[in-house]
């Protein structure tokens, strides 16, 4: 817990939630700084420490302007790294190690990404970490986390979202053509751990006031994704086959691509009938039945193509939502941008990056009334060595030279 | 009551909440030792009681919901019937002596019931309050209504999502789980924002944007690319082999994800296929030019082995593969069985039932507990919180104030 009783006085932005939070991230790609994101997003002061040279893996995964792969232009990158400052630092050197230490001294948390057992080969287990800053949260964020058979199976996005039952929540994995299922777009399963892992690291801060002591929080990121298929992979924990009958819903082509309705509440069903101006299908009397319903789903799903073909999908979303019926459009990103509610919501801002400028970013799902979100823009490479080392750690010039060429950082 | 563990300990949340997203979030609050009191009514059940999109009508009484048991572990039940003036007292009087309100009825609903933040706010100051709703509270579409699916299609994950010659894909419910998780988070920011601040405040949270939000890079790269993300399966932009592939056996596959070439040398190691050697493979760029050839070729090797041994000569090798599991195949995995993610609860109907442990190994997070029956903690609620006497609640019962 920041010990400070009034307002973070470090710059005038970090006024959210977390003000005087202060973070160390040592994490890549996407699950890590995405943790790291989102307490920065809400106030938090978050350095992130990567390797001298490439820097984040992220910095080199685009897309980018033009298709130019350039480190400060990557979108991944610029994203998942708001709000943040950047050092280099290499924990390969001894000098690099010790400078960690000290830096892990001075933080409420650590967030990092490394395989297990990683850190404590560098001499920067949580215990040790621990014995000079008894106050840290450390959260570990691994594929298959700390312990177990699996704990240090390497793993891409890829291979964790099919290892977690989503693709395939229901038995075999197969789709309807006999091709494996597909995972989600973008990196879904890694964004599902860093959240998860924020979460934790939120309820060790928080916890540390009862307890006086921070902890080690260990993330999975296999069981970040499991628990959000708790309902079904719970069921097949306790019986072989337990899912039957589903309720009619699902996709439909409209005139200009997909939408979807979906059907749980008797009230919905009639908005849906009333959308489509009472059908004669619809007035039959096994269609007053849910039970019915359910056994004729497909039966329905034609029915509604068939009504759907010659309407767009704005006008069946709008028209049933008006009837009170769970309707919406598929929609693509470039849409999801021109949307009136996320317009009107200002789900989207630019902010100003020296490398890129002008950016569109999404903010947050979040509004609070009392400390609005205040993200700023990624940092380049390194951008805060002299700050951070100088400036904070009392390092001289001649010793930021020295550093700088024995490789350190 | 028995006390509670864990680090948010002391922590009262009163939960408005049902279905699936608003109950995960107020769950993941309950696992870290929060006093959840889920405000419910036989006028307005959880429909997690009694259907769902996934398992249809639910068998047996709206106690013996195993999806409302995963989703709602340790919390207290209250009922009250909100039509009711005396139960939007009550209602009131539990909210001041709460910390957090959680709800996720359309914007408004309880505003008109006298019970929205401004009015919750009169009683506790500094109430701590989330509202979920499917596009938010504020904006030309906030009374329209939504689930998981519909949540996914309007965020954009539908679209990115799926093999390219096939359909959109809206993902399954784990996308209300989502939501309640991202509830979760800003609610324990908020209480963090309280204790050094004494401020609390409202939290107008969008389920839809919650999956906008895990999907950020495709909006930046658009803003700086102007080129609309396509679907692309389980393959990769840069990396090439990177997909599922057959194992022997119904319905057994094995993912592979080779992202280097230092990994592509050892892929060839292990797969020991001399086709592997041509120069169409040689580098990156080459492997994704003729991906199709390649997979027939790995996928050789795959056929003629379980998952597991192809997950076990790989990982020796350091390439990334894992078993593609399904429901089913979870609940026997060594690894999983070994970390001890599912726990055994011992529920008064549904008996001792395996459950999904929290998603952290972390001091103080459990779980806590089954699923209230409905009412089950009325009497406790009512007089050890509210100190109400015995006459008081029976006539309340009497007048289905509490119902």
């Amino acid at each position: 817990m920041p010990a400070s009783g009034s307002r973070d006085t470090r710059a005038p932005t970090r006024t959210g939630a977390l003000s005087g939070l202060s973070v160390l991230e040592l994490g890549e790609m996407v699950a890590a700084p995405y943790c790291a994101k989102l307490l920065g997003d809400l106030g938090a002061d978050v350095l992130k420490v990567e390797s001298p040279g490439a820097g984040d893996p992220a910095r080199l995964r685009g897309p980018f302007p033009d298709a130019e792969p350039h480190p400060e232009r990557s979108a991944l990158f610029l994203y998942l790294n708001t709000s943040k400052r950047s050092i280099t630092l290499d924990l390969e050197s001894e000098e690099g190690r010790r400078i960690f230490a000290r830096l892990a001294e001075g933080v409420d948390v650590l967030v990092e990404d490394r395989m297990p057992g990683a850190l404590a080969d560098l001499g920067l287990s949580y215990d040790a970490l621990a014995a000079r800053n008894p106050g840290i949260v450390v959260t570990s964020i691994t594929p298959f986390g700390q312990t177990g058979p699996n704990r240090r199976h390497r793993s891409q996005h890829l291979n964790l979202y099919h290892s977690a039952g989503h693709t395939s929540p229901f038995g075999a994995p197969a789709s309807e053509d006999g091709r494996a299922p597909s995972k989600a777009g973008g990196y879904l399963g890694e964004y599902d751990a860093g959240l998860t892992a924020a979460l934790g690291t939120l309820a060790a801060v928080l916890g540390r006031e009862l307890s006086g002591r921070g902890q080690h929080v260990d993330v999975s990121k296999q069981e970040a994704m499991m628990g959000l298929e708790r309902v079904t992979i719970g069921r097949y924990a306790n019986e072989p086959d337990p899912f039957a009958g589903r309720p009619p819903g699902g996709l439909v082509r409209a005139k200009d691509g997909y939408f979807i309705f979906t059907i749980l509440q008797p009230h919905q069903w009639e908005g849906m009938v009333e959308t489509m101006g009472r059908p004669a299908w619809a007035d039959a009397s096994w269609c007053q039945d849910p039970a019915e319903r359910r056994a004729r789903a497909e039966e329905i799903q034609r029915h509604i193509g068939e009504w759907a073909a010659g309407l767009t999908r704005d006008e069946i979303y709008h028209r049933a939502q008006a009837h009170g019926a769970p309707v919406a459009p598929v929609r693509s990103v470039s849409e999801v941008m021109e949307w009136n509610q996320a317009r009107e919501r200002e789900l989207f801002r630019e902010l100003v990056h020296p490398e890129v400028g002008r950016h569109t970013q999404p903010t947050a799902p979040y509004r609070f009334s009392e400390t609005p979100w205040a993200g700023s823009a990624a940092p380049l490479l390194g951008e805060h060595n002299r700050a951070v080392y100088v400036d904070a750690l009392g390092y001289s010039d001649q010793d930021l030279v020295r550093l700088s060429d024995s490789g350190a950082i | 009551m028995p006390a509670r563990e864990g680090p948010l300990c002391g922590i009262r949340v009163a939960d408005f909440t049902w279905a699936w997203a608003g109950p995960h979030g107020s769950l993941l609050l309950s696992m870290l030792g929060a006093e959840v009191i889920k405000i419910e009514s036989q006028a307005r059940l959880d429909h997690a009681r009694v259907h769902s999109l996934t398992a249809g009508s639910l068998e047996g009484g709206i106690d013996e919901s195993p999806i409302f048991n995963d989703l709602n572990l340790g919390k207290r039940s209250l009922t009250l019937n909100l039509r009711k003036p005396e139960a939007r007292d009550l209602v009131r009087r539990l909210v001041a002596r709460s910390d957090v309100a959680l709800q996720n009825m359309r914007p408004g609903v309880l505003d008109r019931m006298g019970l929205g933040y401004e009015d919750l706010r009169e009683t506790k100051p500094d109430l701590i309050m989330l509202s979920s709703s499917a596009v938010g509270a504020t904006g030309p579409e906030r009374t329209y209504a939504g689930y998981a699916p519909t949540f996914a299609c309007l965020s954009g994950i539908a679209d990115i999502s799926g093999h390219p010659d096939e359909a959109p894909n809206p993902l399954s419910g784990a996308v209300d789980l989502r939501v309640g998780t991202m509830a979760a988070f800003a609610v324990l920011a908020a209480l963090i924002h309280r204790r050094r601040t004494g401020e609390g405040q409202h939290i107008d949270l969008s389920s839809t944007e919650v999956m906008s939000a895990m999907m950020g890079e495709a909006f930046v790269g658009y803003g700086l690319t102007g080129r609309e993300p396509q679907r692309i399966g389980n393959r990769d932009t840069a990396m090439a082999p990177h997909g599922c592939y057959r194992c022997r056996g119904e319905g057994e596959w094995v993912s592979i994800a080779v992202a280097d070439d230092r990994e592509w040398q050892s892929l060839r190691s292990v797969v020991a296929d001399p086709d592997l050697a041509h120069e169409d493979f040689a580098t990156a760029a080459s492997r994704r030019i003729h991906q199709d050839r390649l997979d027939a070729i790995v996928e050789r090797w795959t056929s003629e082995r379980s998952p597991a041994e192809a997950v076990e000569a790989l990982q020796r090798a350091d390439v990334a593969a894992a078993v593609v599991h399904s429901g089913p195949s979870l609940s026997r995995d060594p690894h999983v069985l070994a970390r001890g993610v599912f726990e055994t609860v011992d529920h008064p109907i549904l008996g001792e039932t395996r459950v999904v442990r929290p998603p952290w190994k972390m001091d103080g997070a459990k779980v806590p507990g089954p699923a209230p029956l409905l009412g089950q903690h009325n009497e406790y609620v009512l007089k050890e919180i509210l100190g109400l006497e015995a006459p008081e609640i029976e006539a309340l019962v009497e007048s289905e104030v509490v119902y």
